[in-house]
């Protein structure tokens, strides 16, 4: 076969991400005529900004779920084929048998993997970490920064302190504390994991209790049927081959296989742990200084003055008003953590060498930059455009909820 | 204002002891040690092996002393062996006499900062001419980042949604949206490689270390400042689109003012008070990019030290890089503070 020239890459590029366009194409459609119905979201689709940054945003999030369905995938982004080493994009694979993909479309890297593959699945490596993380380092920052902004005082300034000694700390030198192999064998990172993913139980035990300790009858079953499934789903989280913690000196048994729901590999563990604990101190500060400007307003007032307990008045009066910056910060955010797991990446902490995500590959493909390009160029682009989608999606919704 | 800065200051050096122990508990945790004494000795040690190396080169303490021996606010160890006395503060085995002389503290309050066991040097060296290197690369960072970030900012500020405010916006979210080693890739791939064909640059910075040109230093420095940029310059926007719509600009305005007299004379000084802040507190971020950078241009600094200090287990550099880090960032967060209130004389602290 002959090999493709740039037009035909481009081609065929395009028509490999296929099932994206069309899933784009009804998202979009659906959201266009619905948006008068949908709140914030719908009226991100009339600011240009918000929805270019949608679109890169929903592109990424797509491909990375029909990549782990093996969709758009040319070849298996872990197989070594011999002779396709550092070739240039749209070499014909050689050898290849009928059912192969005939082409390395974005060429081949330094071990003769693919590298449009391994960008694609690369995109599923960042939406499976990035949003839950973020969404753990919000559900922490919530819990502690409402109460250090809504009672002040002595505990604010203990949690404050906290935070700040957090982010005093350069965030490649916490990684490289946290993620190498020495400190995983001591099993820090499981006890992080342990206390930082209560705070989404405490979160919502002390949401659904405010909330209906005035009918319990209802309270009652249902804090007991979420909070069980909160808890179990906490425990199989951190727990793996039934024990919590599992070093050469301590163990701690944990949930028994037979009710483990699923395991975390180790590595994803200790990397979704710090990424989680480097962010969530910003977001304590933010939550902190929402609640201190929110307590003042009338509303709380007269939730005061009707008897509502303090609980209640954090997190169904001051966190729904604090909802705007909190939706764009959490946009904003996941972009950050993206980058993060790119730096973790680069500098080949905790994960996998051979996994797929884009820092790895970046790093990977640097040590021959000014030779080959296209190794490191396809994933530095991607991650590039995914940040700067979720900074755009920020900037657009910012601007959306600034106008009611 | 001066019980603020004493305060602070008290605040800060907490900090800093935090901060330090942590950092000395988790390169001092034992699967660590047992590295360093494999790494020291020889790789078949036993664990009895490993446990009496690490009991002779007063690893063996508890975990607060030590932390106070390394600080120097507990006098440092000592062993009798048969060839004399060992210890902190000691150079190899020597007499007792010899030992009854020598310092009984010796941390790094007292500037003894250790051996590093990779580079075979003083600690204290390596950091110096690390650092100045870093302050180097750091210095034409600011010179290039600042100007050009205010100046954006300004310009994009100036005129609420003209079409140079929405060009220069872009601008700044695209380079915010661009962390170090992607921009990095994407400058020596097109700048530097042979197969693209523009070879303007170098695409490493290690000849930099000895002298800068603007071959060889142009794109680390691009690089870093290009990150931090955006996240400036998108501040001194919000901080400059807010003063122009101040009464007094209108008032200005209304008596005639020519419009580049308003910027420069009227608007600049109160718009450039809240970037200030925000520069001083880029530090930690420009620390980030500065490891990022150094490591790919292979520009041999303090980022890059932190990395082999770390990769390699040497765990008094490690130490001595992070107070130094650590002290750098709670620095400029006082020197922020500070500022803030020096510039705006709303505020006043008393």
């Amino acid at each position: 076969m002959e090999p493709l020239n740039t037009f035909e890459i481009l081609i065929r590029v395009l028509y490999q991400f296929t099932p994206v366009w069309i899933a784009l194409a009804l998202v979009f459609a659906f959201s266009v005529v619905f948006k008068r119905r949908m709140g914030l979201y719908g009226k991100l689709f009339d600011s240009p900004i918000g929805m270019i940054g949608f679109a890169l945003v929903m592109f990424w999030v797509f491909t990375g779920i029909f990549a782990q369905m093996d969709l758009i995938v040319t070849h298996d982004p872990l197989a070594q084929i011999s002779g396709m080493k550092n070739k240039v994009p749209g070499t014909p694979l050689r050898g290849a048998g009928p059912e192969d993909y005939g082409w390395y479309l974005l060429g081949g890297d330094n071990l003769a993997r693919d590298v449009f593959s391994r960008m694609v699945k690369g995109a599923w490596e960042v939406i499976k970490i990035a949003p839950v993380a973020t969404l753990f380092a919000f559900m922490v920052g919530i819990t502690l920064g409402l109460p250090a902004g809504y009672y002040g005082g002595k505990l604010d300034t203990l949690l404050s302190f906290l935070a700040n000694l957090i982010l005093a700390f350069p965030v490649i030198l916490l990684f490289y504390l946290l993620v190498t192999p020495e400190i995983v064998n001591t099993g820090v990172p499981n006890y992080m994991a342990a206390v930082l993913f209560i705070f989404p139980i405490i979160f919502l035990a002390v949401l659904l209790n405010s909330r209906y300790h005035t009918r319990p009858r209802l309270r009652l079953p249902l804090l007991v049927g979420v909070l069980g499934l909160a808890f179990w789903i906490y425990l199989s989280l951190i727990s793996e081959n039934g024990l919590l913690i599992d070093t050469p000196s301590t163990r701690i048994p944990g949930l028994p296989k037979t009710l483990d729901l699923f395991d975390i590999p180790g590595g994803i563990l200790v990397v979704f742990v710090s990424v989680v604990f480097v962010n969530s101190p910003t977001v304590f500060r933010i939550v902190r200084g929402l609640a201190m400007d929110i307590k003042t307003r009338d509303y709380v007032a007269a939730a005061q003055t009707r008897g509502e307990g303090p609980w209640y008045i954090m997190l169904w009066e001051i966190l729904p008003n604090a909802r705007g910056p909190l939706i764009v910060d959490f946009c904003l955010r996941i972009g950050y953590t993206t980058i993060l797991l790119g730096t973790l990446g680069f500098f080949g902490l905790g994960l996998p060498p051979e996994s797929p995500d884009w820092g790895s590959t970046i790093n990977e493909g640097r040590k021959l930059l000014s030779i080959y390009l296209h190794p490191a160029l396809a994933p530095a682009l991607s991650l590039l455009s995914l940040v700067l989608g979720l900074n755009l999606l920020a900037d657009g919704l910012r601007e959306e909820s600034l106008k009611d | 204002m001066g019980l603020f800065i004493l305060r602070r200051a008290g605040v800060m050096i907490l900090t800093a002891l935090c901060l330090t122990f942590i950092v000395f508990f988790l390169t001092n945790l034992y699967p660590n040690l047992e590295k360093l004494a494999k790494t020291q000795g020889n790789f078949r040690m036993s664990d009895e092996a490993v446990a009496s190396w690490l009991d002779r080169n007063g690893y063996g303490g508890p975990m607060l002393l030590r932390y106070g021996e390394w600080l120097g606010a507990a006098p440092g160890w000592t062993r009798e062996t048969e060839d004399g006395i060992t210890g902190r503060c000691l150079d190899g085995a020597v007499s007792a006499e010899t030992a009854a002389t020598a310092p009984r503290f010796c941390g790094i309050l007292q500037g003894d900062w250790g051996r590093s066991t990779v580079f075979k040097e003083d600690v204290s060296t390596i950091i110096g001419t690390r650092l100045g290197l870093t302050g180097k690369l750091m210095f034409w960072v600011l010179v290039l980042m600042v100007p050009s970030a205010l100046i954006v900012g300004v310009l994009a500020g100036m005129r609420e949604g003209s079409w140079l405010d929405r060009g220069l916006s872009t601008f700044s979210i695209v380079t915010t949206a661009t962390p170090e080693y992607v921009s990095g890739v994407i400058f020596i791939a097109v700048f530097t490689s042979s197969t693209v064909g523009l070879k303007w640059f170098k695409g490493t910075a290690t000849s930099a270390m000895k002298d800068a040109s603007f071959e060889n230093f142009f794109l680390p420095v691009l690089t870093i400042a290009l990150y931090g940029m955006g996240y400036i310059a998108r501040m001194t926007r919000a901080s400059m689109t807010e003063v122009m719509t101040a009464q007094y600009i209108r008032t200005a305005r209304l008596k005639g003012v020519a419009f580049h007299n308003i910027v420069l004379k009227h608007a600049l000084r109160n718009a450039l008070i809240a970037p200030f802040t925000v520069i001083m507190l880029q530090f930690p971020w420009l620390l980030n990019g500065v490891v990022i950078v150094e490591t790919l241009f292979n520009y041999k600094g303090f980022g890059w030290t932190l990395v082999q200090a770390a990769g390699n287990n040497d765990i008094e550099l490690l130490l001595a890089v992070s107070v130094v880090s650590v002290v750098v960032v709670l620095v400029t967060q006082l020197i922020s503070d500070i500022g803030y209130v020096y510039l705006n004389p709303r505020i006043r602290i008393s």
